[in-house]
């Protein structure tokens, strides 16, 4: 292959560091107003009054929006919407839109707005909150009785606060009407779900939606719905019939979108004297709010990692007088491993066997919930790897057994696992005589480098320099394409490229009226229709174009996961090397090294891969040692919601981090053999990190995050 | 923000006169505090007087102090020579605090005079009595991680989160002001800031209007040790959750005039006066840290999210000692 496979530099890298490249809330639209959300300061009950008086006669307001004369959403969705009713359902609800002619004005006129309430009592802390069992898979065999019944036993509990995605760019949209057309500029992952949202909300046709979101300053999931926000925006922007602009503030955008929730698990572990795992129960609590059901099944982590004969996952949600929360990065399943990969290191430790010995005791040929044969599945090889350039066999089984001067040292080893997914997509392609080519999809990039993969599989199949490849996305008026989330965009838009590139390759050999060759066996290549290798059929492009008098072909192409898929188990798989120094007398924790192992299929552009599991090892060592949203429960409120006191890593927690990718062959995921790494790079991550940190103090810290208090 | 009338000017007087003149004004520096609670509307001044350009930057020689400019930025403060040179503790603590961005933008005066960090006292659905005196205190039985151990009262449990002011609390440093009458008044660091007592709106000792000039380091002609420790939740850019400002003179190996202060663990610079008179005149060693630590350490008073401060503040007692006499400053 000449581009995929290669390293390559991200084709919207200079547009992003030279501004260029426009977000959301930078589109410059004529006469726009600006709205500044109003929220409540109470968690649950009624709003009594609104006085919105003062704040209306001040100077540049134009219109103050309340439930009392804000339009009506027809959604019938239980996702919260703004300004609908007099209800209260979590601290930090928009109660008010103010808008006016610049963003001071309209912010300095919500302050003075007053609200009462009648206030209700509230619960935010999951484990007094009412709760629903959530459906979870069948258990297997008989857990209990195996437990009972095992030689070891291990039974730990661990819990996660709430954590918050904090993007660089805060959520903002700009809606303008013409007429019943409403185009709306958002930060999203998905301008089609945004589409259909607001379609739904003012009971209007798709298409006179267009959501445009060619730029994405980070999202993590904080971006996958909706939020409350593009309805409000567009429903003041409908009524004041001009453009309105409403950008969150930082501290809007703890209550303003979901968050990763609140997860209580415990762990019970049955094994055999040599390792063997006899019984799994795993179960978890995670919170919900109280009008709409948000789960993600944490504890269902483990069920196709491990041989274990026994295993059960009960899941309950609790209801809470919070927002909802929603997916954030590696969901459900970062949460699961850290418990259930501290369980398997607490029982490592009990057995006096090495860590990543447990873990291959118990490996898993085949997937043990269906029996089904993985796709591929190179996670030995992962763990050889990893072990080989981290130096693993050095380490000494006991606890506080390696020193560096004052430091504790500890090495710890985790395992993580993430679907190899693959959903419907679209792209269309339109290849021109001129031998460039437009190649477009409502997809997104947030982040990850998917206007620099999508160009490269556009250039390879098409044989034309990526510099002449135009892709664009994040418009919903493209072909349909699903939201960017699990992992799943290069999979399936990636596959959709390919095979518009590929129709449009047959359209070539149609014209061509070759007839000793199947089209199978040509390919596009610098500028040519040719046979591949031993053939000498070969064409230019632009003359058969130019015969046929075209100046341009265009395909559209949909993807869609192939029947084969279904007799196999499709998986990417990590695993992660630690290594932590302690200072013990001040609790203070150094992630010194890391090395992080995967197999995620074909390594597509080894450059903006490696940087993708360099954020997710980033983001493991803030979930594991930083992030914490804290909530005053007195109140139901979050207390911190701002950057300085929400942490999350800076340069100087961050050292040495390694990437090894182990590559498969793998065809039966898709054509391309690509499976997401998104997430699977955090996953197992802050279990890594818990077990190096008991490797090195012999203390085992099981609620996160890990903060020097825990260690003193 | 609410509206304000906003002026520059390059003379300190007028600048003084201005906001003497108006109960609600406030001077401008870096500006990185300010604006930032004016945003969230916590500080509501009708009049603002950018006093960044006045020219007392300068960081010189006077008399038998040294003499840092008001308006000095704390990264010209931390980077000067004959800071580095005579007062490392000083570049180590200005280095601790904040980040390189914030630290270029901001002034020493500024930093003097920053507020806390209490969560409650930031957001104004909370009741909070140094933002709205007389409404309560929520920090008190709320989440109260970083706040005080010491000289609270139940007005206010808050921490004073300068790291700066921690060093030139252990420095003896002067602070002089100017006021409207263009008198210059100098006060001693341990008396600039204040314990809540019943008036927690009230962090220190300026009368409004009051200009902060400069700041005096006495000179210290003796060999002195000195070391910043500042434990935090993660390694740069975050608050102290405890920080220790020890500096000393020396003789053969015995310790002469100690002083330490505590940062994060009260209302203002914490000097542990306890620890201090145990250290003076001892032998420099292990034992007599900690028995310094574990005096100073007596009188504290956690709440109910803080007690861990207790054991890191000893701890962190003895390590900055100990990296000073290795040198380690
Ligand atoms: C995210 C973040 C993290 C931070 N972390 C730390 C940290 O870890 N450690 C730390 O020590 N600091 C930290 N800081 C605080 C920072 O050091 C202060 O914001 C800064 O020092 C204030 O200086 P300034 O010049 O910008 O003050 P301004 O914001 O301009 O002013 C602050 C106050 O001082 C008054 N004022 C200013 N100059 C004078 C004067 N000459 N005379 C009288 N009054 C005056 C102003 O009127 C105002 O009330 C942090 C700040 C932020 C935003
Ligand atoms: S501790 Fe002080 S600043 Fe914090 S809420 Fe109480 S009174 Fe306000």
């Amino acid at each position: 292959m000449k581009y995929i496979g290669k390293e390559m530099s991200r084709v919207d890298g200079v547009a992003k560091v030279t501004g260029a490249a426009k977000y959301a809330a930078e589109f410059q639209v004529k006469n726009v107003a600006y709205g500044f959300i109003v929220q409540s300061e109470i968690a649950k009950g009624a709003i009594k009054k609104i006085d919105v008086s003062e704040a209306e006669k001040q100077s540049g307001v134009i219109k103050i929006f309340t439930h009392l004369n804000a339009v009506k959403t027809q959604s019938k969705g239980a996702a919260f919407a703004a300004l609908q009713s007099d209800k209260i359902v979590f601290s930090g609800q928009p109660i008010a839109l103010v808008v006016a002619e610049t963003f001071e004005q309209a912010r300095f006129a919500s302050r003075l707005i007053k609200a009462t309430y009648t206030e209700e009592k509230s619960v935010t802390e999951t484990m007094k909150g009412e709760t629903k069992p959530m459906r979870s898979p069948q258990t297997r065999g008989n857990p209990a009785d195996a437990f009972k019944n095992a030689a070891v036993k291990i039974s730990a509990e661990y819990t996660i606060p709430i954590e918050h995605h904090n993007p660089m760019e805060p959520h903002a949209a700009i809606a303008v009407w013409e007429g019943e057309k409403l185009t709306l500029f958002d930060k999203t992952q998905g301008v089609m779900g945004v589409r259909g949202h607001l379609a739904q909300s003012f009971g209007m046709k798709p298409e006179n939606v267009q959501v445009i979101s060619p730029f994405v300053g980070g999202a993590f999931g904080c971006a996958l719905n909706p939020n409350y926000y593009p309805f409000l925006t567009a429903m003041a922007a409908r009524e004041i019939k001009r453009p309105v602009k409403v950008n969150y503030t930082r501290r809007q955008m703890f209550t303003g979108h979901g968050y990763r929730p609140y997860t209580w698990q415990k762990v019970q572990i049955g094994a055999n004297k040599d390792g063997k795992l006899q019984s799994i129960i795993h179960e978890a609590v995670g919170n919900t709010s109280s009008f709409e059901d948000f789960g993600e099944n944490p504890n269902n982590f483990g069920r196709t990692l491990y041989e274990c004969p026994n295993y059960d996952t009960p899941y309950k949600l609790a209801k809470l007088d919070l927002p909802t929360p929603t997916w954030m990065r590696a969901p459900g399943m970062v949460s699961g491993a850290f418990a259930l990969e501290s369980a398997i290191d607490e029982l490592a430790f009990a057995l006096k066997i090495d860590p990543l010995e447990m873990r291959l005791i118990n490996y898993a040929e085949k997937d043990p919930e269906t029996g089904k044969p993985f796709s591929s599945k190179a996670l030995r090889d992962a763990y050889k790897q990893g072990a080989s350039k981290f130096g693993w066999e050095k380490r000494k089984l006991e606890p506080r057994s390696m020193r560096d001067g004052k430091w504790l040292v500890g090495w710890g080893v985790a395992t993580g696992i993430w679907g190899a997914f693959q959903v419907p997509a679209s792209v269309k392609i339109t290849l021109k005589s001129d031998g460039t080519a437009n190649v477009g999809s409502a997809t997104a990039d947030i982040g990850p480098g998917t206007y620099t993969v999508i160009t490269m599989i556009a250039a390879e199949f098409l044989g034309i320099a990526p510099n002449k490849v135009k892709f664009g996305l994040g418009d919903s008026n493209l072909p349909q394409a699903p939201v960017q989330g699990g992992s799943f965009t290069t999979a399936s838009v990636g596959t959709a490229t390919h095979g518009a590139a590929m129709a449009i390759k047959q359209k070539l050999f149609d014209l061509s009226g070759w007839t000793g060759i199947k089209a199978e066996d040509t390919e596009l290549a610098d500028g040519f229709l040719r046979g591949k290798i031993g053939s000498s059929e070969t064409v230019k492009i632009s003359d058969l174009m130019k015969k046929n008098n075209l100046t341009e072909i265009t395909e559209t192409f949909t993807s869609r996961p192939s029947a084969e898929r279904n007799q196999y188990t499709t998986q990417a798989h990590g695993a992660q090397f630690v290594e932590v120094k302690v200072d013990e007398a001040l609790g203070i924790i150094k992630v010194t090294r890391v090395v992080e192992a995967t197999a995620v299929g074909k390594i597509m552009n080894p450059k903006t891969s490696h940087s993708q599991e360099m954020g997710g090892v980033v983001w493991g060592i803030g979930m594991a040692l930083q992030e914490a949203t804290e909530i005053d429960h007195r109140y139901g409120r979050m207390m911190t919601t701002d950057l300085a006191s929400y942490h999350v890593p800076c340069n100087a927690d961050i050292h040495e981090v390694e990437t090894a990718f182990v590559e498969e062959e793998d065809k039966i995921v898709n054509p391309l053999g690509v499976k997401g790494m998104g997430e699977l790079c955090q996953v197992g991550i802050p279990a890594a990190i818990a077990n190096a940190i008991f490797h090195a103090t012999g203390k085992r810290v099981r609620d996160l995050p890990i903060s020097p208090d825990k260690l003193i | 923000m609410r509206p304000f009338k906003f002026t520059q000017t390059n003379d300190a007087a007028n600048a003084v006169k201005t906001v003497s003149a108006n109960k609600s004004a406030n001077y401008l520096a870096g500006g990185t505090n300010l604006l930032d609670l004016m945003k969230e509307d916590v500080s509501r001044p009708t009049e603002l007087v950018d006093i960044s350009r006045l020219s007392l930057t300068q960081i010189k020689n006077v008399g038998n102090s040294l003499s840092i400019g008001a308006l000095a930025r704390n990264t010209d403060t931390a980077n000067h020579p004959l800071i580095r040179q005579n007062y490392p503790l000083l570049t180590q603590a200005i280095l601790a605090g904040a980040s390189q961005q914030i630290r270029n933008m901001a002034t020493n005066g500024g930093n003097l005079l920053q507020r806390t960090r209490c969560p409650y006292f930031y957001d104004t659905a909370m009741k909070c009595n140094k933002r709205e005196p007389g409404t309560g205190c929520d920090a008190l039985e709320g989440i109260n991680r970083m706040h005080a151990i010491f000289g609270w009262s139940d007005k206010c449990v808050a921490v004073y989160p300068s790291d700066m002011a921690v060093a030139l609390a252990a420095l003896d440093a002067v602070v002089k002001v100017q006021d409207a009458n263009g008198k210059e008044r100098a006060i001693n660091f341990a008396d600039f800031h204040r314990l809540p007592g019943d008036n927690p709106e009230k962090d220190n000792t300026l009368n409004h209007g009051e200009l902060i000039t400069s700041i005096e380091l006495p000179k210290n002609d003796m060999p002195s040790k000195s070391y910043y420790l500042k434990v935090r939740d993660r390694a740069s850019y975050a608050f102290a959750l405890v920080s220790v400002a020890v500096t000393f003179n020396w003789k053969g190996n015995v310790i002469m005039n100690p002083r330490i202060a505590l940062g994060g663990v009260a209302h203002k610079p914490w000097r542990a006066l306890e620890a201090e008179k145990i250290l003076s005149g001892s032998v420099a060693n292990e034992e007599n840290f900690k028995k310094a630590a574990e005096a100073e350490m007596k009188a504290a008073k956690p709440l109910e999210h803080n007690k861990f401060k207790v054991e890191l503040g000893k701890r962190a007692i003895v390590r900055a000692l100990q990296m000073a006499m290795n040198g380690k400053g």
